[in-house]
C-alpha cells in the first residue's frame, strides 16, 4: 500500500516530486503513520455519530416509535446537529471540583477508547501497528478506560458521580477477569498474542476444509466462552443491562452528572468508540475477522464490516429488551458465574487439545 | 543521539517526578494517580528494554486492576493531613535511616560491578523473537515449581482474605438468587374456590315486599 502511494504521488507531482521527496524522506515514516492513523479515526468518528443515530432509531422501531427525523432527510442529519450543539456549549465547572481532574477525567475515558485501534487489523494487512503482543495490548489498555470514570466521579465533588464511581471501579474489574479468563482459551487455540495470526488461525480446520469457514471460526469450539466475552464486554463498556455506572434512574447519569458541552461528548464518543471495539474484537475474536463464511466468496473487510455491525445490533438490541440488572446480582453474574465457567473450560480446551481429539493442529 | 535514548530520558524523568509526587502529595487521590503516571512511565522503560510482556503486564495488573482498588479505597476515606504530618519530627530519623539504606542498597545494585554487567554481550534478538513465549516456556519447565508454589500461596492469600474479612450478620437480609428463579406462581399465590354469593342484600329484599 505504502508503495502505491508512493509511486500515485510521483505520477502526479511529476518532475516536482524528486526534490519534494529528497525533504520528507527522513519524517516520512512519521507522515505515513499519522495518514494511517487519520484513515482510522475519520471513518470511526464518523460511525460513532451515526451508531448513536442508528441506536435511536432501532430502539425507537423495536418500542413502535419513529426516531428521530426531523433534521434532514430521514432524520440522517440528526447526529451533526447534536454534535454541534454540544461543541457550542459552555462547559461548566462546579465550584468544588478539582479543576485539573475534572479536565482530566474526560480525557483519560476517550484517550483508551481511540489508543486500542493501533493493533487492530481491519483485513489482510491493514493494521497500524502489527505487533506481537497485540491481544496483551488490547487487554492493558483496555483496563485503564475506567480510570475517566473513577476521575471524573471524583473529581466532580458531588454524590451522584461519587457512586457512579464507586460502582463503575468495582464493575470493571470484576468483568474484566472473566473477559481476559475468556480471551486465554482463544490465545490457547490459536497459540499466538498477534491479532493477525488469530484471525488466519480460524482459517483452517476441518470445516475450512469442506469451504464452510464459518464452522472453523473459534465462535463454534468456544462457544461458552464466546457467550461469555459478548455479555463481559456489553458489561465493560456499561451498557444497558449493565449500565448500573449511568443509571439514568437511579444516579441520574453518574459519573456525568457535572459534566456538560464537549467535556460530557467526550464520555459518550468513548462509550460508543468502546461499543466498536469491543464489535470488532469480538470478530476477530471469535468470528473469524475479514474471512469470509463461505470459502468461494473472497475475504476482505466488508467482512469485517459486517461482523461488526451485526454485533452493534446486538448491543442495541438487548438494551431496547432487558431491564437493568440490580447490582448484587451483576456481581453475581460476573464472579459466581462466569470466572468459574471460564476457568473450567480452559481446563476442558487444554485437555481438548492434549487428546487425540483435538482440532486445533 | 538517538531516538530511543531520548524516550528514555523522558520516561525516567517523569517517572521520577511522579514519584517525588507520590509522596509530597497533599492529596491522597493525587497522590495514587501519580503512582499510576510512575507505572506507565516504568512501563515505557521496560518497553524500551524489549520485555514487552513485563511491560503490558505491569499496565494491566497494577494499572488496570491494583491501583484502580486502591483508589477505590483512598476516594472514600476522609484523611487528615494535619493529623497525618503530627508525629513527622519524631519519626523523622528511623525514615532516614532507612531511605539511607535503601538508597546505599540500590547504588550497591546499580553500579552493576556485582553482576559484571560490562562483560555482558549486548544481545540481539531476531525478528520473530517472542519474548511472552520465551518467559512462558523458562516459567512452565525450569521454575515450575516455584511457579506453581507462588500461585498456591497467593490462593491461600486469597482465601484468607476473604475468610478474615467475611462476618455473617444475624439479621442480613440478602437475597439468594437460586431461591428467587426456583420460585414458581403456586408458591407465592393460592386461587381459591368458591361458590357464588347468591343471597341478595337484606335491604333489597324489604323493597320487593
Amino acid at each position: 500500500m505504502e508503495a502505491t502511494v508512493l509511486n500515485l504521488l510521483a505520477s502526479v507531482l511529476g518532475s516536482l516530486w524528486a526534490p519534494l521527496w529528497n525533504l520528507i524522506k527522513p519524517v516520512w515514516p512519521l507522515i505515513w503513520t499519522l495518514a494511517k492513523i487519520v484513515l482510522i479515526m475519520a471513518p470511526l468518528l464518523l460511525s460513532v455519530a451515526y451508531l448513536t443515530f442508528w441506536e435511536r432509531k432501532v430502539i425507537g422501531w423495536m418500542q413502535v416509535r419513529i426516531g428521530p427525523n426531523r433534521v434532514g432527510p430521514w432524520g440522517l442529519l440528526q447526529p451533526i446537529a447534536d454534535g454541534l450543539k454540544l461543541f457550542f456549549k459552555e462547559v461548566l465547572f462546579p465550584a468544588a471540583a478539582d479543576k485539573k481532574l475534572f479536565v482530566l477525567g474526560p480525557i483519560m475515558a476517550i484517550a483508551p477508547a481511540l489508543a486500542l485501534w493501533a493493533v487492530i487489523p481491519f483485513s489482510s494487512g491493514w493494521v497500524l501497528a502489527n505487533v506481537d503482543a497485540g491481544m496483551l495490548y488490547l487487554l492493558a489498555v483496555s483496563s485503564i478506560g475506567v480510570y475517566g470514570i473513577i476521575v471524573a466521579g471524583w473529581a466532580s465533588n458531588s454524590k451522584y458521580p461519587f457512586f457512579g464511581a464507586m460502582r463503575a471501579s468495582a464493575q470493571m474489574i470484576s468483568y474484566e477477569v472473566s473477559m481476559g479468563l475468556a480471551l486465554i482459551t482463544v490465545l490457547m487455540v490459536s497459540n499466538s498474542l498477534n491479532l493477525s495470526d488469530i484471525v488466519m488461525a480460524q482459517d483452517k480446520g476441518r470445516g475450512a476444509g469442506m469451504g464452510l469457514g464459518f464452522l472453523s471460526w473459534n465462535w463454534l469450539p468456544l462457544l461458552p466462552m464466546f457467550v461469555v466475552y459478548l455479555i463481559s464486554g456489553v458489561a465493560e463498556t456499561n451498557r444497558a443491562p449493565f449500565d448500573v455506572v449511568e443509571g439514568e434512574s437511579e444516579i441520574v447519569a453518574g459519573h456525568m452528572v457535572e459534566y456538560s458541552g464537549m467535556a460530557f461528548a467526550m464520555f459518550f464518543l468513548a462509550e460508543y468508540a468502546n461499543m466498536i471495539l469491543i464489535s470488532a474484537m469480538t470478530s476477530i475474536f471469535f468470528l473469524g475477522g475479514w474471512l469470509s463464511p463461505i470459502g468461494f466468496i473472497p475475504d476482505g473487510f466488508h467482512w469485517m464490516a459486517a461482523k461488526m455491525a451485526a454485533i452493534l445490533f446486538f448491543f442495541l438490541w438487548i438494551r431496547a429488551t432487558f431491564p437493568r440488572y440490580r447490582y448484587d446480582q451483576l456481581m453475581r453474574l460476573g464472579w459466581k458465574v462466569f470466572v468459574p465457567l471460564t476457568l473450567v473450560w480452559i481446563l476442558v480446551v487444554g485437555v481438548w487439545m492434549m487428546s487425540p481429539l483435538t482440532i486445533w493442529k | 543521539m538517538e531516538f530511543k535514548t531520548i524516550l528514555f530520558y523522558i520516561f525516567s524523568t517523569v517517572t521520577v517526578l511522579a514519584a517525588l509526587r507520590v509522596i509530597t502529595a497533599r492529596n491522597p487521590v493525587h497522590a495514587a494517580l501519580f503512582l499510576v503516571l510512575a507505572f506507565f512511565n516504568v512501563s515505557g522503560l521496560w518497553m524500551l528494554l524489549q520485555a514487552e510482556f513485563l511491560s503490558l503486564v505491569l499496565i494491566m495488573v497494577y494499572v488496570g486492576a491494583v491501583m484502580v482498588l486502591f483508589l477505590f479505597v483512598v476516594m472514600m476515606l476522609d484523611i487528615n493531613i494535619e493529623r497525618v504530618r503530627q508525629g513527622f519530627w519524631k519519626n523523622l530519623p528511623i525514615g532516614a535511616l532507612v531511605g539511607a539504606l535503601l538508597i546505599a542498597e540500590m547504588a550497591a545494585v546499580l553500579s552493576g560491578r556485582y553482576f559484571g554487567l560490562a562483560n555482558l554481550p549486548a544481545q540481539s534478538m531476531p525478528a520473530n523473537y517472542s519474548n511472552t513465549k520465551e518467559l512462558a516456556r523458562v516459567l512452565y519447565t525450569d521454575y515450575a515449581y516455584p511457579f506453581e508454589i507462588a500461585s498456591v500461596i497467593l490462593l491461600v492469600a486469597i482465601i484468607v482474605a476473604v475468610m478474615l474479612t467475611l462476618r455473617r450478620r444475624k439479621d442480613n437480609k440478602a437475597m439468594q438468587s437460586s431461591d428467587q428463579i426456583a420460585v414458581k406462581a403456586k408458591d407465592r399465590m393460592r386461587l381459591v374456590k368458591m361458590a357464588p354469593e347468591v343471597n341478595l342484600p337484606a335491604a333489597k329484599q324489604g323493597e320487593q315486599a
